[in-house]
């Protein structure tokens, strides 16, 4: 009988128990750039989102100090229009060897996108791959709003007429189930909220830097959906964001490489069963990834300094940090405080760039780069003797991914 | 027949594919019908061509009881389409578990109060509100609390 998941544990442990060296690309390859343009509200860019896309990559190898033509592989995710090819031509590449998108799961492609990156510098498919994102939701359709369309089929129609048609809808009864399960309280999505606002106002580049968030202003903020306030909710905004990705060994040319200790795309059993039949409703879908993304790295929990969470919405962030090991679901509200998750000092540094709630929604990449600068020592607010730095992308779609990036040290 | 929600939303259709084509007619005959293996006799949703456990491409449809327990739920107050005035809202959203039929879950409206206090693991019943003078006339299934 074909079993196809017991076959894959099976060899895995095979694998272990022979002898046979870890497959992992750990300390293989390594960040070398990153850039992002203006951070917009949604509607407010003066740039089409192409030339962002451009703004964007330029920036990233003026930071790493490269030959935007030396590029020779576009990574992205979400079906971003910027067609490498017409980026290609655009920059004038010498040569175009790797045209990549990853399938699925909108921004938990973000850390996916850095993954596929690195397995084809790893594999010599390409030598110098940007990873990036552009996105500009006011030149586009918006993703908070229905879709306007008459009739509906295929899995949607067992949705939509039911009036339940955005991301804030879609993912709310996961994380009500979850508040349900564990006890965990709405004060600990504040949290989220408000460690988030908090790194904003240090931070010039965040939308929200000069807007902070108090305990009461969330708490009498509007429902969008119940658990979900205002505040529990991402931004729309417009902008591009980039990276740029080599082997460890080309990277020794660069200034301040920041190295890929670990990176992991995938999702739990039957995570896109359609109609919200996902076995493991009450998680953000990381329960498979995260062991995968520790065990290729070589780390715990434990080893991370400073983590960027995509908040999609606050809920996500919640159980994005319970998946990776940081407590127990039972405990986030006691581990999950304003104090833990506020840098410099706090246990668990979180969103130190504002994230997307408040420095800017790309997608989720500006946590990426953010993860970056935590290791370069430049983040707005800085954690101290950072040498793990951990990106969670997309929390409770599939596929999901994660990242972990680590210092020269950690190699 | 009143309608939980206002109109002007999408109306559901057959997929083209006729993959749940039997749903929708059983909606419209006052029937909760929805996918059973007919080699290990689990039974499945949403609407698939195999089944996920023995791989068997022989799915049969099959009525099941109309009752189910809420699994979670959420209250909506944005709206996120111009067919939801401010009356209109907020508007309930269930997942509800059919226990008859495996735990497979459905999505639906809870009708009753907007605002009413719901509760995870209240039982339901399933309600077939008709939309009878839609171009395509179709059914939608809704929960009321038993």
């Amino acid at each position: 009988m074909f079993t196809p998941i017991h076959h894959h544990i099976k060899r895995d442990k095979h694998l272990k128990t022979t002898g046979m060296p870890k497959r992992t690309h750990r300390g293989e390859t390594a960040v070398i750039g990153v850039g992002e343009t203006t951070y917009y509200k949604r509607g407010q860019s003066p740039d089409s989102e192409f030339k962002l896309t451009l703004i964007a990559i330029l920036a990233a190898c003026k930071d790493a100090g490269i030959d935007p033509k030396e590029i020779d592989g576009f990574s992205s995710y979400s079906n971003d229009r910027n067609d490498p090819t017409r980026l290609a031509a655009a920059l004038g590449t010498h040569e175009l060897r790797f045209s990549n998108m990853q399938w699925g799961g909108g921004g938990g492609g973000a850390s996916g996108a850095i993954a596929n990156a690195a397995a084809a510098i790893m594999a010599g498919l390409s030598d110098v791959v940007v990873v990036f994102r552009s996105l500009a939701q006011g030149q586009f359709q918006r993703f908070g709003q229905g879709a306007k369309i008459n009739k509906i089929s295929g899995s949607m129609a067992h949705t939509l007429p039911y009036g339940l048609m955005s991301p804030a809808q879609m993912f709310a009864m996961r994380c009500t189930r979850f508040m349900n399960d564990y006890g965990v309280k709405q004060e600990t999505f504040r949290n989220i909220a408000m460690a988030a606002y908090h790194h904003a106002q240090n931070n010039p580049r965040a939308v929200m830097h000069g807007k902070p968030l108090t305990e009461e202003k969330y708490d009498e903020s509007r429902w969008i959906v119940e658990p979900f306030h205002l505040y529990d909710c991402c931004q729309e905004n417009d902008g591009a964001a980039a990276l740029i990705m080599v082997s460890s060994e080309k990277a020794k040319q660069f200034e301040a490489p920041v190295y890929l200790l670990s990176a992991a795309s995938g999702s739990e059993h039957r995570a896109g069963a359609p109609v919200h039949n996902n076995p493991t409703y009450a998680t953000s879908s990381f329960t498979s990834v995260a062991p995968r993304l520790y065990d290729m790295a070589g780390i715990t929990a434990k080893d991370v300094d400073v983590i960027q969470s995509y908040e999609n919405f606050t809920g996500g962030v919640v159980m994005s940090l319970v998946e990776h090991g940081f407590c127990e679901p039972e405990e986030a509200n006691e581990v999950l405080t304003l104090e833990n998750l506020l840098a410099p000092n706090g246990k668990l540094p979180l969103n130190t760039s504002g994230g997307n709630l408040a420095e800017c929604y790309m997608h989720g990449l500006g946590l990426n780069i953010e993860a970056v600068r935590q290791l370069q020592g430049r983040s707005p607010n800085q954690v101290e003797n950072v040498n793990i730095s951990m990106v969670t992308s997309g929390p409770m779609v599939s596929p999901v991914s994660s990242c972990i990036f680590g210092s020269e040290d950690t190699l | 027949m009143s309608h939980y929600l206002p109109a002007g939303l999408p109306a559901p259709m057959a997929s083209p594919d006729g993959l749940d084509a039997p749903f929708w007619e059983g909606a419209m005959a006052d029937r909760l019908i929805i996918q059973k293996c007919n080699d290990c006799h689990l039974w499945l949703w949403g609407p698939e061509w195999i089944c996920h456990s023995c791989l068997s491409f022989d799915i049969g449809w099959q009525e099941t009881s109309p009752k189910g327990v809420i699994y979670s739920w959420e209250r909506i107050w944005h709206p996120v389409h111009p067919a939801f005035k401010k009356e209109d809202l907020p508007y309930i959203v269930v997942l509800v578990e059919l226990p008859e039929a495996d735990n497979v879950r459905l999505v639906g409206n809870l009708l009753g109060d907007p605002n009413q206090t719901v509760k995870i693991g209240s039982k339901v019943n399933a309600v077939f509100e008709k939309h009878n003078t839609d171009e395509n006339p179709y059914a939608l299934i809704q929960w009321a609390i038993d």
